[in-house]
This record gives structure tokens, sequence and C-alpha cells, in this order.
């Protein structure tokens, strides 16, 4: 297997994608001529052409609703949006329009959009800059969204994503995006709705999904070699739909768990799942739930602070010896 | 209104701007030899701080974003100086130049910059989020067009209280493409709000020149006739164009209490942000040309020098005092300390901040 950066595996999925399907369309501000923002794009313009691969305007209401609309006639859009914090200009596009036109037209009508990009802090961009808004997306039903941490899941995620007739929204981390690691050339998936065990523990499980996972890898390395304790991380992979098959069975295992994500704690992701495994795991539980999450606040700038209001590794040692105690 | 197209021309970047047509123009007559001096200083001082900001950023004490004014100096110069106590601006994230303007201090922004708690924004804010309200300037904001409807507010908010004022937003050339913008020109015009929009425009959004983002790209500030607004377009590297033309819209703003739309061709030197390369989306050729032929500063330099208003001594001597003042402001950018974790919770809420027994919340607010 090839080792290449998360920001190449979603390259290569996204090739690969416009390799099978002719009605794939990769559209956002700066994808083609500038080869992106990010450089996860580049090269594509140049081998696909301006019909396949579309610069926009900064108009993120129009070219999002646009890909929708075209989404519906059977184009395949893969709408990069720059940070998903401009998604809010075109909230009622993906919300309103993506998410409820199936319900709405009583199943007749299909929206196979991919909308992709950045959605993560950490980056010492302020408050305007550092949405994660993958829990108020997946709190419509209608909307599936995923948070890949690995090179691997980045582009079987993807290419699963394109492949789905719903609409489906891709949140990378920018501070992801040079992590390396090993991804298969050929052709994969990874089906949107199956989480990941990324390390196999016996006392503690930790639930994460997108950075929070690699944090807690880190976390979990320390609680190990500094307090003798083996943690289970579960990646979720996906939000909605929700493994929560893995999640219970890994807590029946180890009987207490903590919860780590980047997202603001009120109605965070986890708040989702602390419920679900109270209701479906009660029993199992030795120890209340903890939970890591941001600090409560939109995102400051000072870089030193906001490493602070983010979930890091010793915040998450912490509050694992608290459910451990 | 019929309007040269293009200001930008390649053919006019092969020689020196002369001297400024609108040196004789009563906005500028008006001028005493001291406010022209004042407000040569003040494009001096946006130019040496934003290169000291390209130092500090290289030192790596600021990271994220940087957007550079440098180039663009008489834009904000030129209308920033016609306003009174009842006028107000708003912009985007290039947002420095417009600090320093309004009177804003090179150490509250540099600190800012770092992310010091002595910063204009206690080190919350960031480049893109400067703000000064009591100097009338509502920002620095870092969602491309944002700014537009709270500009358009602002405008509202003077004429409801019955105040002889206006509000200047600024927008880059990418910007107007955003729908918020076409929703505050309508309101705008809707409602007679003494409002001016004022297009930064610079020819590039990132690495897309306005002819690969603007349907009709001759002339962006011509879609005000679409809301039956008046409009103009301005040579935005002769202040003394800019601080004509701008006149007239806010007396239009203030005496009719109309909407403009001014559309400034002006020009930036560096990339999009620091982060930018720019090395494929415009030559080099066409970056030398703006900066020996129609560089802001420089032109106003030697316009005052003609005018016997500067001399080369005076013209040193604020330069230096400039570079002096940055470079202070580095140093007390450094050395300010950072806000602390209990400072990350503060600001959020007015009522939170300021709970007492006439508190109109309750509750829980800020969560675990
Ligand atoms: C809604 C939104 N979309 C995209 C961006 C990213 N972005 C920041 S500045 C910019 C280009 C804006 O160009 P222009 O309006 O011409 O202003 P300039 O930078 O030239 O001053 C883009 C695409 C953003 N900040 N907000
Ligand atoms: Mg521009």
């Amino acid at each position: 297997m090839a080792v290449i950066t998360y920001r190449e595996a979603l390259r290569a999925a996204m090739r690969e994608e416009l390799q099978r399907d002719e009605n794939v369309v990769v559209m956002g501000e700066e994808v083609a001529q500038f080869n992106g923002a990010y450089k996860v794009t580049e090269g594509l313009l140049k081998e696909f052409g301006p019909k396949r691969v579309v610069d926009t305007p900064i108009s993120e209401a129009g070219f999002i609703g646009l890909g929708i609309g075209a989404s519906m006639l059977g184009i395949r859009p893969v709408m990069e949006l720059m940070f998903w914090s401009f998604s809010y200009v075109a909230f009622d596009q993906i919300v309103n329009n993506a998410g409820n036109i199936r319900y709405m037209s009583g199943g007749l009508i299909n929206c196979p959009i991919v909308i992709r990009g950045p959605g993560n802090g950490g980056t010492n961009v302020g408050a305007t800059h550092s949405h994660t808004p993958e829990a108020i997306l997946a709190s419509h039903p209608g909307i599936k969204v995923v948070c890949p941490a690995t090179p691997y899941d980045a582009k079987g995620l993807m290419k699963a994503a394109i492949r789905d007739n719903d609409p489906v929204y891709v949140m990378e981390n920018t501070i992801l995006y040079n992590d390396k690691g090993e991804v298969p050339e050929g052709d994969y998936i990874v089906p949107l709705g199956v989480a990941d065990v990324k390390r196999v523990g016996t006392d503690l499980t930790i639930v994460a999904h997108g950075r929070a996972v690699i944090t807690s890898l880190k976390a979990a390395e320390i609680l190990e070699k500094e307090h003798g304790v083996s943690v289970e991380v579960v990646d979720l992979r996906s939000i909605r739909p929700l493994d929560e098959e893995t999640i219970l069975a890994s807590v029946r295992k180890t009987h207490r768990a903590l919860l780590v994500e980047e997202n603001k704690p009120f109605c965070g992701v986890d708040a989702q799942v602390a419920y679900i495994i109270q209701a479906k795991a009660f029993d199992d539980l030795d120890a209340p739930i903890g939970r890591v999450s941001s600090i409560d606040a939109p995102q400051i700038y000072c870089k030193r602070m906001e490493d602070e209001q983010l979930p890091h590794a010793a915040r998450v040692v912490a509050a694992a010896l608290k459910v451990l105690a | 209104m019929a309007k040269p197209a293009v200001l930008t021309h390649p053919e006019s970047l092969k020689k020196p701007a002369g001297p400024s047509e609108f040196a004789k123009h009563p906005a500028n007559t008006a001028l005493s030899k001291a406010e022209k001096v004042a407000l040569y200083t003040k494009m001096a001082r946006i130019r040496h701080f934003e290169q000291r900001c390209i130092r500090t950023y290289q030192q790596g004490k600021i990271g994220g974003f940087l957007h550079l004014y440098v180039g663009q100096e008489a834009v904000v110069a030129g209308t920033v100086s016609l306003l009174g106590k009842h006028d107000h601006i708003i912009t985007g994230y290039r947002d420095h130049g417009h600090g320093l303007m309004v009177g804003m201090s090179m150490n509250e922004c540099m600190a800012e910059l770092t992310g010091k708690v002595t910063g204009c924004s206690q080190g919350k804010g960031g480049s893109m989020h400067y703000f000064a309200p009591d100097k009338n300037y509502w920002g620095g904001h870092g969602i491309v067009g944002g700014q537009v409807p709270l500009g358009t507010g602002l405008a509202y908010a003077v004429k409801y209280k019955g105040l002889k004022g206006c509000c200047l937003a600024y927008m880059g050339d990418g910007a107007v493409n955003q729908g918020a913008v076409h929703e505050a020109y309508n309101l705008a015009a809707l409602w007679d709000l003494p409002m001016i929009f004022v297009i930064e425009n610079n020819g590039y959004s990132m690495g897309t020149s306005q002819e690969r983002s603007t349907a009709h790209p001759g002339c962006l500030a011509k879609r005000a006739e679409g809301y039956g607004m008046a409009w103009d377009v301005i040579n935005g590297h002769d202040v003394y164009e800019v601080r004509a033309k701008t006149d007239a819209a806010v007396k239009r703003a203030h005496e009719e209490s109309k909407p403009t739309v001014l559309e400034i061709f002006t020009y930036r030197y560096f990339g999009h942000s620091m982060a930018d390369p720019d090395k494929t989306y415009r030559d080099k050729e066409e970056i030398k040309g703006y900066r020996e032929n129609k560089d802001p500063v420089l032109l106003f330099e030697n316009e005052l020098i003609a005018e016997g208003v500067l001399t080369p001594a005076t013209r040193d001597a604020i330069n230096e005092a400039a570079m002096a003042e940055a470079d202070v402001a580095a140093v007390f950018a450094e050395e300010s300390p950072d806000p602390t974790v209990a400072d990350i919770t503060k600001h959020i809420y007015w009522e939170e901040d300021n709970r007492g027994p006439n508190s109109t919340s309750r509750g829980t607010i800020i969560f675990e």
C-alpha cells in the first residue's frame, strides 16, 4: 500500500470518481486554476478540463444551490467550500433544499450531492472561520455527515459519499491535510455509518470523530504508559448515519465511556452518543459517561488560548482518569 | 453616467501618472497645508505598519491569516478623511488600513495580530476582526460580503435617529457577487438610506481575476443602476480623486439621504494573504508597473512636493517616524501578555458579564 497524505487521499478519491462517472463535476472557489485554496484539487483541472472542474465566484448560496439543482437532474456535483464556516452563507440551500427535497416530493426527487471542505478550528483564524457544523447539520434528517480522521478513511468515505444517492457533507480538517497513512491505490469504499476501532483496549472506551480521534489516540498512549490503563478508541467516522453497534459493543466490554469532540458542548454530537449509551447500555456502565469538548465560547483568536480551548491530550487524560476513578 | 471602464489598462502602467486633475477640486482646496501633511502621514503610517507586520509574521509571531493593504492606501485615506462625527465605516478582513485611518493606535493593532490581551479586541478577533466603535469603526469582518448588510443597518440607524451622517461599507471586487450585497443594495435604495457602498476593486479575489468571477466585468459600480442608485468610478491611486468623488457621495447621503455605489480601482502589492505565494495568477510585470507608476503614497508625495507642502526633508522625517512607531508597536505586541483561559468565556453575553439583581436572564448559559 502506498503511504500518502490525507490531502492526496481526498484527491485520489475525486480523481477516481471523475474517471469512473462522467456525471461527476468538481466545483468551488479556486478549485480549478488556483488548484484549490488548500491544494486538495491540485491537478484535476489539468487532467479533466474546465467542464469537469469548475471555478465559481464567491457566491456560496448561488453555486451550492446550483449544485443541488443539478444533482436533481442526475449530475453528481462535488462542491468545495473553502471552509465549512462559509456554509452559513448557503444555509437555506444546504438544509432546506438539499435536506428536504426528497421528503417533500414523496420520494420523487433525489439529491446526490457532495459538499466537502475543512470544518475545524485550531488554525488561529478566529471565530468566523473555525466552525465545526457537523452536529448542526446532522441534526436535520435528510442529510448525511462524515468526518474522516485518517487518509484511508478520507479516500474511502469520499468515494462512498460521491456514489451515495443522498446529500453527503464531508467535513475535512486543514490540520490533518498533511498527515500520512497507508491508502490502497485501487478502488475501495468505506461505507457511511461504519465506525472503526482505531485502538483496542479493555478499561475505557473513548468515542471520537475527526481530529479528536488523533488527540484521543495520543491521550490513550499517555494513559497506557503513565497510568497503566488500556484504552479503546472508537472513531465514529460517520456522524449520520451513526454506527450505534460499534459504540455499544465497546462500552459493553470496557464498562466506561469518555466522549471527545471538537464541537462546543451544547447539543454536540456527543450529546446524542451519550443518550444512546445510557439508553441502551445503562447496566453495563460502571461510571457516569465523561465528556471533553471545546471550551464553550466562540473560537478565540489567540493561538495559545485556542490550543487550550480545543480538546487536547492533557485534558483528555484528566477526563479519562476521572471516569476511571 | 458614461465612465471609463477600466482604469488599470496595461498601457497606463508603463509611464508614471501625472499630476492629479483633482487638486483644484473644492474638496481638496479646502484642505490646509497641515491637513494635507496629516493625510500623507496617515498613508505613510499604514504603509509602514503593514510592512512591519510582514516581518512580525515571518518571525512567527503572527499566525493565521494576514491580509495586507499595501498599495490600496489612497482608498481608505481619501474616503475616511472626509468623514465627520455621525459617519461610520465597516469593512471586510483587509481591515488594518481602516483601523489606522480612524485613529486606532499601532500598538493595539499590532498586539491584536499577535493575539495579546492589549490588542484592540483583546486577542479575541485577530487580523480580520478589528473593531473601534468609539471611532465609528464597526470592523473587520471575515466572511466575504457579510459586512455589507451590517453597514446598511448602521445607515438605517443614523437615519432613524435623525442624525446627519452616513455609513461607508467597503467590499472587494469578489464580494460583489454575494447575494447579501444585492439584498443590501435593494434595501438601501428602497428606503433611501444614507449609504455609500465602496468597492475596492484591486482586480483579483484571491487567485481569480475580475473577468473570471464577474458577469459584465467592465464596471461593477454600474450594477447600481439596476436599483436606481447613483454610482461613480474612481482612480484609487490618486487620493485627491478619491476625495473629490467620495465628497459628492457623502453630500448625497447627508443632504438627500440617498445611497451611492463607488467603485475605486486600486491594486494590492502582496498576495491575497501571507499564505498566498502569489506566483500563478498575475505576472510580475503587472505588479512592478503598479509599484513604479501608480503607487498612491508616492504619487501623493510628488503632488505635495510640487505644491510646496512637503519637502524631501519633512517627507523623510514622516516616514522615519512611522517606521519607528511600527517598531515600537512590534515590541509592545511582543511584550504584552496573552489572554488567560478564564478570558476565553468572557465577552460572550452582555447579561453574563453584567449579571445583577435586575438581569433578564437566568439559568446555565455557558456549558461544560
Ligand atoms: C463567504 C466567504 N467565502 C469565501 C471566503 C474566502 N475568501 C476570503 S477573501 C476571498 C477573496 C475576496 O476577494 P475580494 O472581494 O476581491 O477582496 P480582496 O481580498 O481583493 O480585498 C475569499 C474567496 C470568505 N472569507 N467568506
Ligand atoms: Mg479584490
